[in-house]
């Protein structure tokens, strides 16, 4: 039981879900499941509430059933004690004055990373204002490698997602020459397949290593397919870089997108087994978003914004190269309008990068969604303050495949040039030598494509 | 073989323009946009805000229900949703998947003495636009198919604030064995206006989406309404000769577009 008393009022909490659910900023999806505040006023006792608990409660008192759910299996018994040792006599409340304070520089932080739960980096979470959301995890370092360097001080990656509708094969070289044409593409050249169709996957994979191949592109590819059709193109000998799987935060909600931590284990193993970086061997790819718990009716009573943050728990346990929450990708009835989209995007890099998690975003939104292009410069320009690792570029912000709306190269040039922000260090050095955009600072690009990709680029038109 | 743009056209590059327009060709993808200086345009800025305002258009405009009844040619049952407007109906499709409770008793009162073969239900969806346009074309191409078949066919609803599962709590009460549901589909920035089509056997509340199977992309340059009623009529008979619909039931007539958006 929790409690705070405000005035004459007693607000009472029967227990930590509870508790975190009434202590998060306001938004759709927690009133949807009805475990929001039901006043700004209980919100506020809420948060003071959880200022007061320990962190080290987040180690006896779990929020989803140690017995029923692998994740808070996972998350309990891989916590590193050691790691958690210097914060451990904290509160939450003193734990976000030490996030804040001088002592938590980079190497403090890295080195908590394996010590904190994510129920633990939710709650210090709520706590926070945009501005320490921002602040803390630009002091976070994480550094992943694959065919280039992601997640350095001041670089910005983005993965060039070049989709179709009916993933037509020339349609995707359009996109993909336009987008190397803009300097995008150094997460990850990835593709949304419009189906789950084997053959269409391991299709996709070809035409994204020839183009890679062709040019000496330092980056990586992915077909965006479920785990076990990945699995399934490596046994017939495709290409594979990276794998992707869509995470959520309970056994339950995993169960739905058909997977368990034992499919990923054996699809981390495979793709790892092909040996394809050059730089380093991270080689999955995932990504979550809040509220797909609740839309998988597998949320048991906890917050959207700790689910995803549990997420992320499971992403960890897989050195990914890459995750990214899409999110305003789900709809309004989880993050209503563009100002619990943004919240929600600073909150998911600030848990993830807490966690030790290479986090991007997808800093998006639907046309159900009160948003608009104004909220997603807004949320660019404070992720890109916050130092995050990478955002999705397509051409002219516009999904023509999954019918939403995203950051457009455009708008990478423009985080670059507002806040100085550069590639990745080896894809850089390829965009200068292939003479698409100098190394400058200017960032940019060339007016024509240069000999080795025009000839390419006519025969493609003419096709 | 056409002949390859010049791609180092000088005009071109004068107005700002990509000399890469013509793999345009290959997607409806927004490629080759140019650029000032890093940024977009005035007059590509000014063709995305446009089809942003499209497409929330078609979100947030109320179904117009006498024009509707005239293009139809018929009256409509009408029936609301518990979603008692946009907002809500936007943050609680909880709501928008159940009938108000006088709505029920509408519904109570128009059902047939004899149990009906078919039951067809309209919504707004998140696409009052694809309703609007299409529902009409749609089902004057699949009415004379299911008479042909010799279905019988309850008088058509149509519900305001609703979602695709609303479908199945009017038919349960129409006593219906199959419910047709067409409901506007989620907007995107080139295509505002699709319509879905999603057919659910034995129809009852709690059914989910993998109980039905869904017709796409109903619009003026996506899917015909003559395939589209070549397609539900194909898979009408289907469900009737299985006695079932959804994941059990595969649409053998040609390949679905997988690129539509389904709305749940």
């Amino acid at each position: 039981m929790y409690s705070h008393q405000v005035g004459a009022e007693l607000f009472r909490f029967p227990d930590l879900r509870t508790l975190m659910a009434r202590a998060t900023p306001l938004r759709s999806g927690d009133q949807l499941a009805g475990i929001a505040a039901a006043t700004d006023v209980e919100r506020a006792a809420a948060q003071a509430a959880l200022a007061d608990v320990p962190l080290k409660t987040f180690l006896s008192e779990v929020v989803v059933p140690y017995e029923a759910d692998e994740v808070t299996r996972l998350i309990i018994d891989t916590h590193d004690k050691a790691a958690f040792a210097p914060v451990s006599h904290m509160t939450v409340g003193d734990f976000r004055d030490w996030l804040l304070s001088d002592a938590a520089d980079s190497a403090a932080l890295a080195a908590l990373a394996p010590g904190l739960t994510p129920e633990m980096a939710a709650a210090v979470s709520k706590l926070c204002r945009a501005q320490d959301l921002i602040l803390i995890a630009s002091k976070c370092r994480v550094v992943t490698t694959f065919r280039n360097t992601l997640g350095l001080e001041k670089r910005l990656a983005t993965r060039l997602q070049p989709n179709h509708p009916t993933d037509d094969l020339r349609g995707i070289a359009a996109s993909t020459f336009d987008g190397l044409m803009y300097g995008s593409g150094d997460a990850v050249i990835g593709i949304n397949p419009a189906t789950d169709n084997l053959h269409a996957t391991v299709e996709l994979l070809h035409l994204l290593d020839e183009v890679i191949q062709e040019y000496a592109i330092p980056t990586q590819s992915c077909v965006l397919s479920h785990v076990t059709n990945t699995m399934a193109a490596i046994e017939e000998g495709a290409p594979v870089d990276l794998t992707f799987q869509s995470l959520a935060g309970t056994e339950a909600a995993n169960t739905s997108f058909g997977i368990n931590l034992d499919i990923l284990t054996e699809g981390h193993e495979a793709t790892q087994s092909l040996k394809r970086g050059t730089v380093g061997q991270n080689c999955m790819y995932f990504e979550t978003g809040q509220g797909s718990c609740l839309s998988a009716d597998a949320h048991h009573g906890v917050d959207q914004q700790t689910l995803e943050a549990r997420a992320y728990a499971v992403a960890r346990k897989y050195e990914p190269l890459l995750v990214n929450t899409v999110v305003g990708f789900i709809g309004p009835e989880y993050l209503y309008d563009g100002r619990q989209i943004i919240r929600a995007g600073l909150e998911d890099h600030f848990c993830g990068k807490l966690l030790g998690v290479p986090m991007g975003c997808d800093i998006c939104y639907t046309n159900h969604a009160e948003a608009d292009q104004n909220d997603m410069d807004m949320l660019l320009t404070l992720l890109g303050a916050a130092g995050i690792n990478y955002i999705m570029g397509i051409p002219g912000s516009d999904d023509v495949m999954l019918s939403y709306q995203t950051t457009s190269f455009h708008d990478a040039l423009y985080a670059r040039r507002v806040l100085g922000l550069r590639p990745a260090p080896e894809f850089e050095e390829w965009l200068d030598k292939m003479g698409l955009m100098a190394s400058d600072g200017a960032f940019s690009p060339a007016r024509q494509p240069p000999a080795a990709l025009s000839k390419r680029m006519s025969l493609l038109e003419a096709q | 073989m056409t002949k390859p743009t010049d791609l180092t056209d000088p005009a071109a590059l004068q107005r700002s323009e990509d000399p890469w327009a013509g793999l345009r060709r290959h997607t409806s993808a927004r490629i080759a946009l140019g650029r000032t200086g890093v940024s977009l345009s005035t007059a590509r800025n000014l063709e995305f805000q446009m089809a942003h305002a499209q497409a929330r258009t078609a979100v947030h405009s109320p179904l117009d229900l006498d024009a509707l009844e005239a293009d139809l040619g018929e009256p409509l049952l009408r029936v609301e949703s518990r979603a008692p407007d946009r907002p809500a109906y936007l943050q609680r499709p909880d709501w928008g998947r159940r009938l108000d409770a006088s709505s029920v008793a509408r519904v109570e009162a128009i059902r047939p003495a004899t149990a009906p073969d078919v039951a067809l239900v309209l919504a707004d969806g998140l696409s009052s636009l694809a309703t609007q346009q299409s529902a009409p074309g749609f089902l004057k191409a699949f009415r004379p198919l299911l008479a042909e078949a010799g279905l019988s066919v309850a008088p058509p609803v149509v519900a305001t604030q609703g979602r695709v599962a609303i479908g199945d709590e009017i038919a349960a009460i129409l006593g219906a064995k199959l419910v047709v549901m067409m409901i506007g589909e989620r907007p995107g920035l080139s295509a505002a206006d699709s319509l879905g089509l999603y057919l659910t056997w034995a129809p009852k509340v709690g059914r989910t989406d993998a109980d039905r199977n869904c017709i796409s992309n109903v619009r003026p340059g996506g899917q015909s309404y003559e395939d589209a009623a070549y397609r539900a009529a194909w898979l009408t008979r289907e469900a009737f000769k299985l006695q079932l619909s959804g994941v059990g039931l595969k649409d053998r007539t040609v390949t679905v577009d997988a690129s539509a958006q389904v709305e749940g």
